[in-house]
């Protein structure tokens, strides 16, 4: 399966499994989303679990607040992550306290997916990693899978999850891996192993790292995308580098990542995002406060520059493999 | 009140101003009313075309002698609207206490509803014990008029011991699953969307309960608010969208939220919503309304929207002194005057009620929370030493404790 073919089985097998789930965005319905991920879904559970939406990000998200503290399970849309501040109110305010503020009375078991992160030449708003602004919000969790198999088994987590849950999907991915050589031609997910998706139901639990690549030199933090940028460096470097898709953002696996770092006593931190109190600041904070006396290095963060995103400068602003490689060697001569 | 200008034929920026600031008598004219009785009665199935001479009019059914006039009169047993009478009584007795107990500092905040009792009452009179209501802060009559318990009222406004929300809550911010009460949240207009999905989420399932959503005057101007509309027009939700407007924001006048030159009912019929205008201040137009609206919602004919006119008597709360920004006699001359004054007056003209009743039932309503405050007050208060523990502060916040907030739980040395 692509992602995309992921993403819609997952939400095929929840749609089935518990009738309290229910999918809606804008072009959600009908027409099946506008990158093809609940395809087929309205034909087959009717309107009145997958529909269409307003044009309204709060409205979204709002109205799914009152359905979870109805007993519904929704799980909605937002088209680009670049459009969810429309709706931060409803997240921040409503979403992520519902549980504290009414001492577990009513809870927003709700999964909001939002298309994420650039390498798409999609400009300003249509390439943004705000993962930041849900991190730092206590109450959520931020999830990011970086392939089809996590895509499906971390999606059916997050809906089974009765935390509200961040979903966060980049669309760089949806079709094939990318490294970010753009220049070369997208290799399928078809022709990468973890194309292969089981089509019942499973999980990939929350809360746990996967180790993409073992090592000892050093150790590489990523998610999404720069989980492949990672390892196109790591492979071009010949740099023995341990990397670690933490898969979930907030809250996260620290035992992998302690465990890793106790052991190769280095650290490198790659996201798309910008750099300034970007989570790559959280990561650094945290293994620093673990791992003090293991380092042997500063720790080191390639992140998106502290600029809009931009559109004809892609490829400079993107943190591709010759940036992450440079940081990896730098890591190991610090 | 002033009136818009052009200068020299441009734009020159309006800033809307209430008719009269401290030391000033206000012109209520703008309010739009009309007689009692003069509004036709519409049926609950109507189309929202139907509504919208309704929209600049008034349904008022209590006229100043206290007579029922009208297609609107709810004709309810002499029963119910003593029940109506008490809870709005019991409502204002509890408000006073717990002003009094803010001033004593036994809490460190509080919000009355003076003048405001009828909507709340009448309305939760009119619905069934299992619909809910995504209420701002100013319908705890509401909750009285549910049975909720006072004491669970106090504790909550004590932060003590029993407080149902731990501690973890402004004073007032309720929240109630099982009386149908959804949790209060300080940001303004939120609820309003909520109250929608929820009640889309009853038309999923095809179940019979509505959901009821409030917000003031002031917060119509949140996006939310025309959000709310949006999704309850689109998808016939089972809704009653409440706004209540009490002439005031704090210290801004309704004129602030646009509340002047349209109805703020002309926003529900321009989202094609069928929208009644009500006089919030007599007690049987709004049960009559409310009524209206819930068997047009329960029965699937699509949301209904009614702006409530009334004036809020108090202070905004209690960090508040209106004194600053509006006539100190504005509710004297308010011309809809007192919902408990005049649902007295009415059973008084039916011989179902007395003066002496009144006052005994004053005693009796106060008495009754003087009791319920000793109750809470075992609790502690504010004021205690320690009014909640914090170890619980690290709860909630996600179904189970994460590693880092277990981690912060112990820093703390709990």
């Amino acid at each position: 399966m692509t992602m995309i073919q992921a993403l819609r089985s997952a939400m095929d097998v929840m749609l089935e499994r518990d009738d309290s789930v229910v999918v809606y965005g804008q072009d959600v319905g009908y027409f099946g989303g506008v990158f093809r991920c609940t395809e087929g879904l309205q034909a087959r559970y009717g309107r009145t679990r997958v529909f269409d939406a307003p044009i309204s990000e709060s409205g979204i998200v709002g109205t799914a607040v009152g359905m979870a503290a109805y007993g519904l399970r929704p799980v909605v849309e937002v088209q680009f992550a670049d459009y969810v501040y429309p709706a931060l109110d409803q997240i921040m305010s409503e979403v992520a306290r519902l549980r504290y503020r009414s001492a577990g009375d009513f809870s927003a078991a709700l999964t909001i997916r939002m298309p994420c992160g650039g390498g798409i030449y999609g400009g300003q708003t249509h390439s943004q990693s705000p993962e930041a602004l849900f991190v730092h919000t206590c109450g959520l969790r931020t999830v990011m899978p970086s392939n089809p198999y996590d895509a499906k088994g971390l999606l059916i987590a997050s809906i089974e999850s009765n935390d509200p849950v961040i979903f966060l999907e980049p669309k760089r991915l949806y079709n094939g891996p990318f490294d970010g050589h753009h220049d070369r031609p997208l290799v399928p997910w078809s022709r990468h192993a973890l194309g292969e998706v089981p089509e019942g139901h499973y999980r990939v639990p929350l809360e746990s790292a996967s180790i993409v690549r073992a090592g000892g030199a050093v150790t590489v933090l990523a998610y999404g995308t720069m989980v492949f940028v990672a390892e196109a460096a790591v492979q071009e470097t010949g740099i023995d580098a341990e990397i670690i898709d933490l898969r979930s953002l907030w809250p996260l696996d620290l035992e992998t990542i302690v465990a890793s770092v106790e052991k190769t006593g280095r650290c490198l931190i790659v996201h798309e995002a910008t750099r300034t109190s970007g989570f790559g600041a959280e990561l650094a904070a945290l293994v620093q406060e673990h791992c003090f006396w293991h380092l042997e290095a500063p720790i080191e963060r390639v992140a998106g520059w502290d600029t809009p995103y931009p559109h004809a400068q892609e490829w400079s602003y993107f943190p591709g493999p010759q940036r992450v490689g440079e940081a990896l060697k730098k890591v190991m001569e610090g | 009140m002033h009136t818009p200008s052009t200068a020299g034929g441009r734009s020159c920026l309006w800033v809307p101003e209430p008719s009269a600031r401290p030391g000033e008598r206000t012109d209520f004219s703008y309010l739009k009313l009309s007689p009692a009785g003069a509004v036709p009665r519409l049926a609950p199935d109507c189309r929202y075309e139907d509504t919208v001479a309704h929209k600049n009019s008034l349904i008022r059914v209590l006229d100043d002698d206290g007579i029922a006039q009208g297609e609107w009169n709810p004709e309810a047993e002499p029963g119910l609207l003593r029940r109506g009478l008490r809870t709005m009584m019991l409502t204002r007795a509890f408000d006073n206490r717990m002003v009094i107990a803010q001033r004593q500092k036994k809490t460190s905040f509080y919000i009355q509803s003076l003048g405001e009792e009828a909507i709340g009452t009448a309305q939760a009179m009119a619905l069934n014990q299992d619909d809910m209501c995504f209420t701002s802060y100013r319908q705890q009559s509401i909750l009285l008029a549910r049975d909720y318990p006072l004491v669970a009222m106090m504790n909550q406004i004590y932060s003590n011991t029993a407080d149902p929300l731990k501690g973890r809550q402004l004073p007032i911010m309720y929240s109630s699953r099982e009386y149908g009460f959804f949790s209060i949240s300080g940001n303004l207009g939120t609820q309003y969307v909520q109250a929608v999905g929820w009640a889309m989420a009853s038309a999923i399932r095809c179940d019979s309960r509505i959901a009821t959503a409030w917000i003031g005057d002031g917060a119509t101007a949140e996006a939310d608010f025309y959000t709310a509309l949006v999704f309850a027009q689109v998808y016939h939700a089972p809704v009653i969208l409440n706004v209540v407007n009490n002439q005031w924001a704090i210290s801004t006048f309704q004129a602030i939220a646009g509340g002047t030159s349209a109805t703020f009912a002309a926003r529900g019929t321009g989202m094609g919503i069928a929208s009644l205008r009500v006089d919030g201040n007599d007690f049987l137009a709004v049960l009559a309304a409310s009524q209206w609206a819930a068997e047009r919602t329960r029965g699937g004919h699509g949301p209904a929207f009614i702006e409530w006119v009334t004036y809020r008597a108090g202070p905004h709360s209690t960090s508040d002194d209106p004194s600053k920004y509006r006539p100190a006699d504005d509710w004297q001359r308010f011309p809809l005057g007192d919902p408990i004054e005049r649902l007295k007056r009415h059973l008084i003209q039916l011989g179902e009620w007395s003066t002496e009743q009144h006052e005994a039932a004053w005693q009796e309503v106060e008495a009754e929370v003087l009791a319920a405050q000793k109750e809470g007050e075992q609790n502690g208060t504010l004021q205690s030493p320690h009014p909640h523990s914090a170890a619980n502060m690290f709860d909630d916040v996600y179904e189970h404790q994460p590693a880092h907030l277990r981690a912060q739980r112990q820093q703390l040395g709990i």
